[in-house]
């Protein structure tokens, strides 16, 4: 399901946005909030561009997304082996499985205080969360892939002779790469969430979450909104460009999945 | 009874080991005993605030919090996803609205929503309806859009009203994907309102409880309070949706269980 690209589509897509920009314009200038509250579009663009060209808007980007990415490293880490272990071996599922699904529906920030008390607040404990977040959605669904390959494959690659090692790296792995593509993918949206929350509460040096709820104290709306967009365009980029990218060179160029999907 | 017994030690095994690891962490000294306190301790601290009524004023507040904040996501996601579906004007005036706000996480929107609302109450809960309300209408939007042409066409053909069609072929065809929705937009709520609640300093909640325990110390507290936030969790994966699918995709033929 290729989306095609048609002029129509862009028109209307283009008219939407304008119609929404000018519905906040009106609502900002209309002075039923302060404009300190609800700054118009022009302000929040100056603010912007400014954050932009002094460069703390890529430094508090780079450092938000590093932890991201730190983060993302250490849940796969652990999540990969510990999903693939699950998935292959009934004892380490029967083990595992009743305290991955204890663990896993606590939400990542109530460790917040803990963490806090036990490492202090800063970067560590800010990792940890996104660590934490990151670490079971890649359990799960390494786990669920791993199941998922077809014991015909594995079989037929029995039957014609494979080391256990060869029926590892030939068969289970790239039979259970599209899940693990999804699992960090969502590993990503929810690390992505736990950063922010991370920063705002355990007050690491820079990260656009800081930002946000720094600039909260001086009624920098405009700040806050700027560093908003940033927030989105990086979430979107790793979604769309990234991602996407990677699964198209990778699982859907093995054939796993079909390429182009939605 | 003897199968039983096999299998409950099977599922508390991994308990067990966990719990005496933890316990062998905790009683070495390696930490104070203050901030990683003995199991004993968690699971009496557990049953004092259970006993005095502390706990359940937090249970309540949050699940209240979260009943309400749900609420709101699930009938404005259903609503405009619906909207978004049946009419191309909705759509393209929506989509990219949606499509830009999807990415930004719920809880970037905080310290805004504090400036707006102040704190308290009602920020907490606009802003966890707001934050899982997208993903309920991305879903509900698909699910829509996916409605077989050919039946639409059917349903046509043997003269179904507007009405009709609505109620009959679109809401019983994209239900599944609405009821996905509804359920990850649930999860998400759950997700974010501990931190909300962190952020928003309301004056009662399980996640207020945990950050103000920090204050003192009280090491306990919080981890009898994440395990409460735990079992919470589990629950409502469990039984709450579990149910709901149930009762209405499985019966009607929608699902298989």
């Amino acid at each position: 399901m290729k989306l095609a690209f048609s002029w129509r589509a862009l028109w209307r897509g283009t008219a939407g946005i304008i119609f929404l920009v000018a519905l906040w314009e009106t609502f900002a200038r209309s002075g039923m909030f302060s404009q300190a509250l609800t700054p118009p579009l022009d302000k929040i663009v100056a603010v912007g561009w400014q954050l932009v060209l002094d460069g703390s808007m890529f430094r508090n980007g780079a450092h938000t997304l590093g932890r991201v990415l730190l983060g993302l490293f250490l849940a796969s880490l652990v999540g990969i082996p510990v999903g693939m272990l699950m998935g292959r071996f009934r004892m380490a599922e029967r083990f595992s499985l009743p305290l991955v699904s204890v663990l896993m529906p606590i939400p990542s920030l109530a460790w917040v205080p803990i963490f806090i008390l036990w490492f202090g607040i800063g970067e560590t404990t800010t990792i940890l969360v996104v660590t934490y977040a990151a670490t079971f959605p890649i359990i799960y669904n390494v786990w669920i892939g791993v199941r998922a390959v077809s014991p015909l494959w594995m079989r037929a690659a029995l039957s014609m002779g494979a080391t256990q090692r060869q029926l590892f790296r030939k068969v289970v792995l790239p039979g259970a790469a599209p899940y693990v593509f999804t699992g960090i993918r969502l590993a990503f949206g929810r690390a992505w969430i736990a950063v922010i929350g991370g920063e705002m509460l355990a007050n690491p040096a820079w990260g656009l979450g800081r930002v946000i709820f720094d600039a909260n104290e001086f009624l920098n709306s405009e700040v806050m909104i700027a560093s908003l967009i940033g927030i989105g365009a990086i979430g979107l980029f790793f979604e769309r460009v990234v991602f996407q990218t990677v699964e198209n060179r990778t699982v859907a160029r093995w054939g796993m999945v079909f390429a182009g999907r939605a | 009874m003897r199968k039983f017994l096999g299998d409950a030690l099977v599922l508390g095994a991994p308990f067990l080991v966990l719990a005496a690891m933890w316990e062998v962490v905790a009683r070495s000294g390696v930490f104070p005993q203050k901030l990683f306190p003995s199991l004993e301790k968690v699971f009496v601290t557990m049953i004092r605030v259970a006993g005095d009524g502390i706990l359940w004023t937090h249970v309540e507040a949050t699940l209240i919090r979260l009943a309400l904040g749900f609420l709101i996501a699930a009938v404005v996601g259903v609503v405009v996803g619906i909207l978004m579906g049946r009419f191309r004007m909705v759509e393209d005036v929506f989509l990219p609205a949606v499509s830009a706000a999807y990415p930004i996480p719920g809880l970037a929107y905080a310290p805004l929503f504090v400036l707006w609302f102040g704190l308290g109450n009602l920020p907490a809960v606009l802003l966890v309806g707001v934050a899982s309300c997208f993903i309920v209408i991305i879903n509900t939007w698909k699910g829509v859009k996916a409605v077989k042409p050919m039946w639409l066409r059917a349903a046509a053909v043997m003269g179904a009203r507007e009405r009709q069609m609505f109620w009959k072929v679109i809401v019983p065809a994209a239900l599944p994907y609405i009821l996905i929705g509804v359920r990850l937009g649930l999860a998400q709520a759950w997700r974010i309102l501990v931190a909300v609640e962190m952020l928003m300093s309301v004056d009662q909640g399980l996640g207020w409880m945990i950050f103000g325990a920090r204050q003192f110390l009280e090491t306990d507290v919080m981890l009898a309070g994440i395990a409460v936030i735990g079992l919470i969790g589990v629950l409502l994966e469990k039984q709450v949706f579990a149910r709901l699918e149930r009762y209405t995709l499985v019966r009607w033929g929608m699902l298989t269980a």
